[in-house]
């Protein structure tokens, strides 16, 4: 008999032999048990990972990943660009020293936090009103390193409350608060991000009752909360990225 | 382009993805940024070729891009493993969750290969070409992964392997 090849034996478990190729494997197991005892043990592996991971599958997808499209926003990466490259600090961090990356997710979750932290404040919502804006933004930038800018609501019935400095991870966060008609409050969370600059699609995170939709644009992550509904913030957080993205 | 193609491997890009991984939320970034990826690249898709098997290249692709920023991470991730055999004595869900700590010990190269053919079941060739390397790499990390595996599942004795070329 001729000798078989450590990958003919693992084809026996991994299955699609011809009829007279798993004969062969057969016979020549009958004839040495600590092949065969291996090959058990090997099966026996594919069926424990395939009963430990396979309970995912009847998991329903998060909501998030059906919502991925096509990026329509490319067009748009040149004004990205120029929202990047207004930074002199960056420039200096780059590359200086391998730092892991903050995730998205944890991005959504720390924006949630600031959200649920500062929009319930009656007396003292923000550090710097709206009747400021000018200075508010001024400070927030310098703060930051870069320019930046607060979005327009009111067209979608949203104003301008103000501003704070918050600390993140990352360094200084900015966060804008704004407000509609019936006290609806959203805020807009904008920190850096370290690391390679990169942009991602908007992504979506529901953390308890506050709505956060997110991206990552350049090295800069942000995040709009609210506890309103999904379709509603989307539509405020497009906007806000169209006047961010002019 | 139809959506439905890609929505409906969603459910296994996810399995994969949380295997290779361990932790929910980075796997379902890791799908996520998989499927913006193949959105933006469907035009190389060729209709009628294994649409799963492109968005497996594709994940790992991305996994390994992240991967590499990440290295920091991942090694320090590494050192808390257990380095020492498990033994499954107490019941199968014992064992289960020890063939995830297992798996989760092997170098991140063989677990890919073993997940993409003990779980998602993709032929050695469909292997080879998801991850870009030689069938013969394919045979040799299966082989190292499953042995290693056998060893630290059932506390075995060293067995001397054949050369797999």
């Amino acid at each position: 008999m001729k000798s078989l090849t450590e990958a003919e034996l693992h084809t026996y478990i991994d299955g699609a032999l011809s009829e007279s190729a798993r004969a062969e494997i057969e016979t020549w197991l009958a004839s040495h048990p600590e092949d065969a005892e291996r090959l058990r043990a090997y099966a026996e592996q594919n069926a424990l990972l395939r009963s430990f991971y396979s309970p995912v599958l009847d998991e329903p997808v998060p909501a998030a990943l059906l919502a991925v499209r096509p990026r329509v926003w490319r067009r748009y990466a040149a004004a990205a660009a120029i929202f990047a490259l207004g930074i002199g600090l960056g420039w200096m961090i780059r590359g200086m020293f391998i730092t892991p990356q903050i995730l998205p997710v944890s991005l959504a979750r720390l924006a949630a936090t600031a959200h649920v932290v500062y929009s319930p404040e009656v007396r003292h919502p923000v550090e710097v009103a709206a009747s400021e804006e000018e200075h508010l933004v001024g400070w927030l930038s310098k703060r930051l390193g870069t320019t930046l800018k607060a979005p327009k609501l009111a067209p979608l019935g949203y104003e301008l409350v103000g501003g704070r400095l918050l600390s993140g991870p990352q360094g200084p966060v900015a966060h804008f608060m704004y407000q509609d008609g019936r006290g609806q409050r959203l805020t807009l969370y904008v920190s850096r991000q370290r690391g390679e600059p990169r942009d991602t699609a908007f992504r979506f995170s529901q953390e308890d009752r506050v709505s956060v939709f997110y991206w990552v644009d350049g090295n800069f992550g942000y995040a709009l909360s609210g506890e309103i509904k999904r379709e509603q913030l989307l539509q405020v957080a497009e906007v806000v990225y169209k006047q961010l993205n002019p | 382009m139809d959506r439905r193609l890609i929505i409906e491997h969603i459910p296994r890009l996810r399995r994969y993805a949380r295997a290779l991984v361990g932790d929910r939320y980075v796997a379902d970034d890791l799908v996520q940024d998989t499927l913006e990826r193949a959105w933006n690249k469907f035009y190389l898709w060729r209709p009628g070729s294994d649409l799963r098997a492109w968005l497996f290249t594709i994940m790992h692709n991305v996994f390994v891009n992240q991967a590499r920023r990440r290295r920091y991470e991942i090694e320090q991730a590494m050192d808390e493993l257990p380095a020492i055999a498990v033994r499954a004595t107490q019941g199968e869900q014992l064992e289960l969750q020890d063939v995830d700590r297992v798996l989760r010990s092997l170098p991140v190269e063989q677990r890919e290969v073993v997940l993409l053919v003990a779980v998602e079941q993709l032929t050695y060739e469909e292997v080879s070409c998801a991850l870009d390397i030689p069938i013969g790499t394919v045979m040799s990390r299966l082989s190292r992964a499953r042995e290693r595996m056998r060893q630290l599942l059932g506390g075995q004795a060293v067995m001397p392997l054949k050369v797999v070329k």
